[in-house]
């Protein structure tokens, strides 16, 4: 499926300044993929160690945190994926 | 040039922004992040260049205001203290104290720390915007701004109008009135979107990524964070310069809790108290218990929720420090504990009845909460042990909705009185007349 993803500015760097990208991946877990593999200085910062996404790394798809999706969610065509690093607020 | 201007004071800035997690320095800058690993940024400080300006006694002959601990804050050299936000009573709590489980008032040492009064909004967040808006103007922002659940909303908006700065300001749709209308009277722009606190608060990171706001709570965040701070010093000062054995702590966002142990241990870095270990006790609604779930399973993780609660300014379900504020009640023995939409209710009233202060109904939270520990045993009556009261019950008048019914009105005549009296309120009647004929005795 094919997926827009939102860079936020801190993540440009990595990304050759780009803000917005377009991916073609099944699922969370496959665009990681495809992103760290493509932007490979960014691929550090979207999991740990331990291959899960990092703690202060926020994905939302089309609107919904990913921790409420089904854990095999699969992507539809052209939804909207957005990375924001630390959530602040509160 | 002459001398003199040779010798004018340098910049005393005694802080910085680091890296919580891999302790990277960024300088004074509006970011809440570190820009190499994304974890969030918090303010340190050179206490050893700190220590020799302040002391007990330079603090008490200071103003009854938070900015007597000035040097304890991130303040540019130039802000105005003007506003006479903070030092809010500390209440001995022996009603309460008698009504919550664990023995009689008489062997309990609780206290109330009253935000429900904190100038201007009656509020704790009155504190955390007088120091974000110190360093919005200092950082040039002409607009300042927040995601909000009301208070913060209403802090914002009346620091704004004072200072002359824009306010614009986004709350979930669903907020409570007064805390809107309390808002909209400074004049500030609020809007209103149609999603829960977590939605408002990524379309705000949004935001402050693109445009050149002072968000208060995510670009100012570090330096709007550590104005909670005051609330600890005013604690440990109020009880005679001496850290109590407990606090308990209602949870939104998580950062209140962290920033009270942080306020602790500065003090005793400063050698203002004496070390002592604290124990941290956080409060939050079951409804939206992201922070307590996560405790009370053994982890400083956390699983974001969808809140559903009464206790609104407390309906953060993706805590910003939720994994700090569960990793401090860890560390320090405390444990965290959640009240229902009823309790909470309970909470509210029992406060009001035993004590005089009307809270909102984060403040029902903390009271029900406080109930559940000291049923538990997990806070001992001896021990002393403060309450931390964030914010006004006027501002949340929904949440008692039908708990109270208007009584009919009666004729201005005291044979109607009589009358009303006999039906209605049989208990107090004859303690009425028992006093009215006590003070016929006491004429004859």
């Amino acid at each position: 499926m094919s997926v827009t993803v939102s860079i936020p500015s801190a993540f440009r760097r990595h990304t050759e300044g780009l803000d917005r990208f377009d991916a073609s991946a099944a699922n969370i877990n496959e665009l990681l993929d495809v992103l760290g593999n493509r932007f490979p200085e960014l691929k550090p910062h979207l999991r740990d160690e331990q291959g899960n996404v990092r703690r202060f790394l926020n994905i939302y798809v089309n609107d919904e945190d990913i921790r409420f999706l089904d854990k095999d969610y699969k992507f539809a065509e052209g939804d909207d994926v957005t990375l924001v690093p630390s959530i602040a607020g509160g | 040039m002459s001398n003199q201007a040779s010798t004018k004071p340098k910049p005393t800035q005694f802080y910085e922004l680091r890296c919580r997690e891999c302790h990277t320095p960024w300088g004074n800058q509006p970011i809440s992040f570190c820009q190499k690993c994304f974890a969030p940024l918090e303010v340190v400080y050179d206490w050893a260049s700190i220590k020799p300006l302040i002391s007990r006694d330079e603090i008490a002959r200071r103003g009854t205001t938070l900015w007597r601990y000035k040097e304890l804050l991130p303040l540019p050299d130039e802000y105005d203290a003007s506003l006479p936000v903070g030092f809010t009573p500390l209440v001995k709590a022996a009603n309460l104290g008698d009504a919550l489980p664990g023995g009689s008032a008489r062997n309990k040492s609780l206290y109330l720390k009253n935000d429900a009064s904190c100038f201007p909004t009656l509020s704790f967040k009155d504190r955390v915007v007088a120091v974000a808006l110190a360093q919005a103007r200092n950082f040039g922002f002409e607009v300042v701004s927040c995601s909000s659940t009301g208070n913060l909303a209403n802090a914002v908006a009346a620091q704004a109008a004072r200072g002359g700065f824009k306010a614009c300001v986004f709350i979930p749709s669903d907020l409570e009135s007064a805390k809107v209308l309390g808002t909209e009277v400074y004049g500030a722009q609020i809007v209103r979107i149609a999603g829960n606190y977590d939605h408002v608060n990524r379309l705000c990171s949004q935001i402050a990524d693109k445009h050149r706001w002072g968000f208060v709570n995510v670009n100012l965040r570090p330096y709007y964070a550590e104005g909670s701070k005051t609330v600890g010093y005013e604690i440990a000062e109020q009880l005679g310069w001496r850290l109590p054995d407990n606090v308990v702590v209602p949870m939104a966002g998580g950062s209140l809790i962290t920033k009270i142990y942080k306020a602790f241990k500065e003090l005793v870095e400063l050698g203002l108290v004496e070390a002592k270990n604290v124990k941290f006790f956080g409060a939050q609604a079951t409804g939206c218990s992201p922070i307590s779930t996560a405790v009370k399973a053994g982890r400083n993780e956390i699983q974001p929720q969808k809140p559903a609660t009464i206790a609104r300014s407390l309906a953060i379900g993706n805590p910003a420090d939720g994994f700090y504020a569960a990793r401090t009640i860890a560390s320090t023995g405390g444990w965290a504990e959640d009240a229902s939409d009823p309790e909470i209710v309970d909470g509210i009233a029992l406060l009001a009845e035993t004590e005089g202060i009307f809270t909102e109904t984060a403040g029902g939270v903390t009271v029900a909460s406080a109930r559940k520990l000291y049923a538990q045993g997990r806070i001992k009556p001896e021990e002393t042990t403060v309450l931390c009261i964030t914010g006004n019950g006027l501002k949340t008048t929904d949440a008692l909705v039908g708990r109270y019914e208007a009584s009919e009105p009666i004729a201005p005549k005291l044979a109607a009185l009589e009358e009303y009296l006999e039906q209605k309120l049989v208990g107090v009647y004859e303690a009425f007349g028992e006093a009215r004929a006590g003070a016929r005795g006491g004429v004859l």
